[in-house]
């Protein structure tokens, strides 16, 4: 049943690779303007829920989105072939059909400069490649975005300036994450939802609630604790 | 220089059929070249290969009963990848083992009924006998599936840097697949009558990897290919012509002297 408060509504979503059921029997709901961060192990099924959710891989239950622009960001690792194609960042924007001075605008507003434009994207360093990558996912001006491990490979530093870029752009344009992380300052910071998942849902709700060491435990197994720092609440 | 006179002596210089193989020729090894740099970006570039002898049992019928070689190849080719296709459903065993098992095959069949005259035309390709007809016919097929790949260009672009991510703004990714697919047919299909079934690989892998090497964006890239493709086939019809070695292997090599120059040129 579609609801317009909601981007996004799912019910007991199950997803079988390969005879393995990766996910099963999810069930949980975005706002418009929220942001729903999935967090969970490696091999929890986070990236199989996002792909999912967009529809590329099959799925059962109810998928059902109000919005209509998503864009999709897949981690870092998953841009394939990066090397082999000579492509520039002109290049990369003109396969969402997106050039001119649309593309100078988009690179400014991740501090990038306009001579990035002719450079090869396999020349870019890895923080330069992923505030190219947010630039291009809100190139055509989504209102949900959907990203899987934006700070895969980044530094600690580099990982604070794509949040913070990010929760600009949250605010900015009242749009609705959905983000895929293992890390869990990101849920403090940004999050107004959680999802913990490892194969099913094991926790859901506001993070202040949910980030409990026992679902904590329950999650990333025995002896992880959390000790939250600084005091940023939202 | 006693080369050039001695040919000037006993041929007319430049005649019709020289023409249509330079046009024709050009405009295959054109196509290849363009085909090629997709096939490079999925690292397929080899399987032109296989499936240049894979067409080996559709030559060796085109020549026993007197049909169009490329008519025979491209039969075979389509009969190949379906078989391939219905092997990968029914075992699920790598899509390259398969292809092993389908072309060896087909090239042990085809050398049994393969006449002995015939060898050297079906794997290193024959243009002397080229008429009016097969060329102009070659190159309508060659613009078309320059066409077809340009239309595609940018959606298998897309795919290749994350299928997923294709997926995601709505390209129809087995759709697009099976277009390049059958393009990739039709190209090796054409590709045997310059250069035989043996070496049709190096129709689209030496033109992708030059251009690759010289190229700085993708238009560059994608249109080099079509550039070292189309220079290879006219340098190889002058080779063909100048020294009188077949014309396939004539062309091979003037890609393989472009793409050494490449590698001197290579731009970072």
């Amino acid at each position: 049943m579609k609801n317009d408060n909601f981007a996004l509504q799912v019910k007991n979503l199950t997803v079988e690779l390969n005879n393995q059921k990766i996910i099963k029997n999810l069930t949980f709901e975005v706002k418009r303007g929220e942001t729903l961060v999935v967090l969970g192990p490696n091999g929890a099924g986070k990236t199989t829920l996002l792909r999912a959710l967009l529809g590329v891989i099959p799925y059962q239950g109810e998928i059902t989105w109000s919005v209509k622009n998503i864009s999709y960001l897949p981690p870092n690792e998953l841009l394939q072939r990066r090397e082999i194609l000579p492509l520039t960042v002109e290049d990369f924007y003109s396969l969402k059909e997106i050039s001119g001075n649309r593309i100078i605008d988009s690179l400014q507003s991740v501090g990038l400069e306009k001579n990035t434009l002719k450079k090869r994207i396999a020349h870019l360093s890895t923080g330069q490649f992923q505030r190219l990558n947010i630039a291009w996912a809100l190139a055509d001006k989504p209102d949900t975005l959907l990203f899987d491990e934006p700070t895969s490979g980044i530094d600690i530093g580099g990982t604070e300036t794509i949040y913070s870029l990010l929760h600009n752009f949250w605010e900015q344009y009242k749009l609705t994450i959905i983000l895929v992380t293992h890390d869990l300052s990101v849920v403090w910071e940004h999050a107004d939802n959680v999802l913990c998942i490892n194969k099913k849902g094991l926790c859901y709700g506001v993070p202040k609630k949910m980030l409990t060491t026992e679902n904590l435990q329950q999650l990333y197994g025995v002896g992880v604790k959390y000790y939250r720092h600084g005091t940023y609440d939202r | 220089m006693a080369l050039e006179l001695n040919i000037i002596a006993t041929e007319p210089m430049i005649d019709e059929k020289i023409i249509l193989a330079i046009l024709m020729t050009v405009s295959i090894g054109a196509v290849a070249g363009y085909l090629g740099t997709l096939m490079l970006s999925k690292r397929m570039s080899l399987v032109g290969g296989p499936l240049g002898h894979l067409t080996l049992p559709g030559i060796t019928l085109a020549l026993l009963y007197g049909f169009d070689v490329s008519i025979g190849a491209f039969i075979m080719l389509i009969l190949g990848i379906l078989v391939i296709w219905f092997f990968e459903k029914r075992t699920r065993l790598p899509i390259e083992a398969l292809t092993a098992i389908v072309f060896t095959s087909s090239v042990a069949i085809a050398f049994l009924f393969l006449p002995s005259e015939e060898v050297e035309l079906a794997l290193i390709g024959n243009i002397s006998q080229i008429t009016a007809s097969t060329a102009f016919i070659s190159m309508a097929f060659s613009v078309l599936a320059f066409l077809i790949v340009r239309q595609i260009y940018k959606k298998m672009v897309f795919i290749a840097v994350s299928e997923d991510l294709a997926k995601s703004e709505k390209i129809n990714v087995d759709r697009i697949n099976l277009i390049y697919l059958l393009t990739v047919a039709v190209v090796i299909g054409l590709g045997i009558r310059i250069v035989g079934s043996l070496l049709t690989a190096a129709i689209v892998a030496i033109p992708a990897a030059t251009s690759r090497n010289l190229s700085v964006n993708m238009k560059q890239y994608a249109y080099g290919g079509a550039i070292a493709g189309g220079l290879a086939g006219i340098l190889g019809i002058i080779a063909y012509q100048l020294f009188s070695i077949p014309a396939g292997l004539a062309v091979i090599i003037s890609s393989s002297a472009l793409f050494l120059f490449s590698v001197v040129f290579k731009k970072t």
